[in-house]
């Protein structure tokens, strides 16, 4: 099956062929037969946004909600340079995306050409790998193996650098007849021996706990099936890590909620007084452990993942097992069905005992206002009023994020959408974008800062133009607040440059895009004004005005480790708390 | 100290490896790897490449590098997960690799340096490429410590230029890689 067209129509055929819906993009004079070829088919929808940063986001949302590998179009120099920080943060984040760059025609390479960028060269570190195409030749392969090495393996962006001559120039299109890259070959299966010594472990275990990642979410709905099989199975405690949020069900009573520097009392406790912990794609992330040479000291540690690289990377394990998720866990699953080992019961009552106590801590409590609406009762509320729907959360990045991810509970793997190892603020919006062209008919809500927000504001108006009913729900406190909250507790209160002075009003902004704008600032009218938020089939800018003050906990300060973590009750003298090597660290 | 981050660990012994890494020989693969090792803060003493198969374009890349256990075995797997990586073969672990480079000098002198220089170069076989009145060009092929002390001699000979290809290695023994 081969047929001779144009490389930019070779372009979009093999989007067809891969069954690619959406792609996001921004014309420019280096993919203009791109554009020209994508004018004659509807198979491919074009999405148009207001900057090529959003166009990565809103690809990583459709990714990250859907499972499919998200596609990104943007032109030569500026279009690839504005879309490296969404390539960075699909690369941290482990999301699968291809993004196709035009570039100025070969023999002008290196010339400094208009609008030239050394776009491989300039992604080489933000990408899982890139292509420069210098032959129409092997153009289909390079289409056709992108797909193959953004969504295989650890997952990852692809950059596929096409100069224009290139998407001029005619050749022979070959269809996919396997996706497959010529030696990437990426280890799925986890080696027998090593997983029988896992659940050797385990069944011995008098203080187990898990805790899982975003390797669970994308490893695909199947994973965390297996996951919650292999925990009911166990009868352990689980905690996740912020991208794991989801594979296990939060309203479970043997889910511990999110661990880390924001994360439970119980989680983080679980974590360091555990003899055997059972790590399930997470990648010992600095946010995570504290301080390393505290971190759980007296355990034994498995580690599943996908990438060779992260075993031993930051903590050193005991089994390292290299493999996909779901194939590591239907293994476990089955060896441990089999063996159906004696576990110690008393021992483990002991430990859920110990747990219980933590959890009657009630970290996460706060001081409730009548007054003023506190962040943290916002979340609640959005939560018990849209949880009964189809509903899918993105955010930001700052303390409104930790609120949203402590406070909203994830039934389901793939609702939630967040950028956690680049924490890029202006995420939320442009992937609230992606999320509600995958799933048209879901309530997509970008929890967000008044300052992340206006990173990416512009995307408002590709919500509009698309029809696309998102609804933008701001924690205006005012202040950049997570790092209002550090400068209070590291540098004396001195809030340099953190306060959001000269705010656009929202409500008449979000008019001005053409959507629905609603403020609250009245606890007491709050439900009724979510609901009137939930009932409008427009995309809507909620203005949400908080506490202005309120700081986010518990919280693992710097220089300490997860058995020294601060309660909202000790806010007061955090900032003795924190040493002077802590405050030189973020 | 204490930090969130983990404190820098404490000295561990460094340790010398020569790995071999086998890529596809396509655009951009040197700088992938050397942007790993910039990008990671590894360190690179010695890194030769060249196509080894043409048919089949791979590359064999040599690789010398310092680092404690730890960071050896992340270079590694951080190597092993590049794409275009087919083998990451640890030649320092598999056993003493046969280690060689081959090193070129210009030196220049009259009289009795001269001859000297002849002297010492015959001493240690090294071919003479170019002569003039007043100058040489040697070859020397060798472990890295010989020709060190080569070139030290030599600058005592009037060496003005040197250039050295850095090291190819290989494994001793039947087996192939």
């Amino acid at each position: 099956m081969s047929e001779t067209m144009t490389g930019a129509e070779m372009v979009v055929r093999a989007l067809q062929d891969q069954g690619v819906e959406h792609i996001f993009g921004y014309p420019g004079g280096a993919v203009l037969p791109i554009y020209d070829a994508l004018f004659h088919q509807e198979r491919v929808k074009h999405i148009l946004v207001r900057h090529e940063q959003g166009a990565v986001h809103a690809a990583e949302g459709y990714a990250r909600s859907s499972g499919k590998v998200g596609v990104v179009l943007v032109t030569s120099g500026p279009g690839a340079t504005n879309a490296v920080t969404g390539l960075t943060d699909a690369l941290m984040d482990s999301i699968p995306l291809v993004c196709l760059t035009g570039q100025v025609p070969t023999h002008l390479i290196g010339s400094d050409a208009f609008q030239e960028a050394d776009t491989v060269g300039i992604t080489r570190h933000c990408t899982k790998h890139n292509y420069l195409v210098k032959r129409i030749e092997d153009l289909p392969r390079i289409l056709h193996e992108a797909f193959y090495v953004a969504a295989n393996g650890r997952p990852g962006p692809v950059v596929i650098d096409i100069p224009k001559d290139i998407q001029f120039a005619s050749g022979t299109y070959v269809r996919p007849s396997n996706n497959r890259h010529k030696t990437y070959r990426p280890q799925v299966q986890g080696d027998a021996e090593k997983i029988r010594a896992a659940i050797a472990l385990m069944a011995q275990a008098k203080r187990p706990v898990f805790y899982t990642g975003g390797g669970v979410i994308n490893s695909g709905p199947q994973a965390s099936a297996l996951l919650r099989e292999l925990v009911r199975l166990t009868g352990f405690p689980i905690t996740s890590t912020l991208m794991g949020l989801g594979a296990f069900p939060a309203s479970d009573r043997q889910f511990l909620g999110m661990l880390g520097m924001h994360g439970t009392y119980e989680a983080n406790l679980a974590m360091h007084g555990c003899d055997l912990m059972i790590n399930v794609g997470a990648r010992f992330d600095d946010r995570i452990t504290g301080r390393l040479d505290a971190f759980s000291p007296g355990s034994r540690k498995i580690h599943i993942d996908i990438d060779a690289s992260s075993i031993n990377k930051n903590v050193k394990v005991d089994i390292g097992i290299v493999g996909d998720c779901a194939h590591v866990l239907e293994d476990m699953v089955r060896v441990w069905r089999s063996a159906s080992p004696q576990v110690d019961k008393a021992a483990l009552k002991e430990w859920w005992e110990k747990i219980d106590g933590w959890r009657g801590r009630n970290c996460l409590a706060y001081r409730q206002s009548k007054d003023t609406i506190k962040p943290q009762y916002a979340v609640e509320r959005l939560y018990e009023l849209t949880k009964d729907r189809d509903v899918y959360v993105t955010t930001e990045v700052g303390q409104h994020q930790m609120w949203a991810a402590q406070f909203f509970k994830f039934e389901e793997p793939n609702r939630w959408m967040t950028s956690g190892g680049l924490g890029t603020m202006g995420y939320g919006l442009p992937a609230a974008v992606g999320v509600q062209l995958a799933h048209p008919k879901a309530l997509v809500v970008d929890i967000a800062g008044e300052a992340s927000i206006l990173m990416n504001m512009q995307e408002m108006s590709t919500a509009l133009q698309y029809r696309l009913p998102i609804k933008v729900f701001i924690l205006n406190n005012e202040y950049m607040g997570m790092v209002r909250q550090w400068q209070e507790l590291l540098h004396g209160g001195r809030y340099s440059e953190s306060y959001s002075a000269a705010l656009p009003d929202f409500v008449k902004l979000a008019e001005a895009y053409g959507g629905v704008g609603i403020r609250c600032d009245d606890p007491a009218k709050l439900d009724d004004a979510i609901r009137e938020m939930i009932d409008t089939p427009r995309p809507v800018i909620f203005d949400c005005i908080v506490d202005k003050t309120e700081n986010c906990f518990p919280m693992i300060p710097s220089g300490k480790a997860h058995n020294e973590m601060l309660l909202n009750d000790v806010a007061g003298d955090i900032g003795s708390v924190i040493d002077e090597k802590g405050k030189m660290l973020v | 100290m204490k930090s969130h981050y983990s404190d820098a660990p404490a000295a561990e012994p460094l340790a010398r490896h020569t790995l071999a890494v086998i890529v596809d020989n396509e655009p951009g693969v040197l700088a992938r790897i050397a942007g790993l090792f910039s990008g990671r803060g590894y360190n690179i003493e010695s890194l030769t490449v060249s196509e080894t198969e043409h048919e089949k374009h791979l590359s064999r890349i040599t690789i010398v590098t310092t680092g404690t256990a730890h960071v050896i075995e992340q270079i590694k797997a951080q190597l092993g997960r590049l794409v275009p990586v087919h083998s990451v073969n640890d030649l320092t672990v598999q056993g003493e690799a046969v280690e060689r480079e081959l090193a070129l000098l210009k030196v220049v002198g009259k009289g009795e340096q001269r001859v000297e220089a002849m002297r010492l170069a015959q001493a240690f076989g090294a071919r003479t490429l170019d002569a003039t009145l007043t100058s040489f060009v040697f070859e020397l092929t060798g472990g890295s410590d010989e020709i060190e002390r080569f070139i030290k001699m030599m600058t005592a000979c009037g060496l003005v230029e040197v250039s050295r290809t850095g090291i190819a290695a290989m494994s001793r023994g039947a087996e192939g890689m």
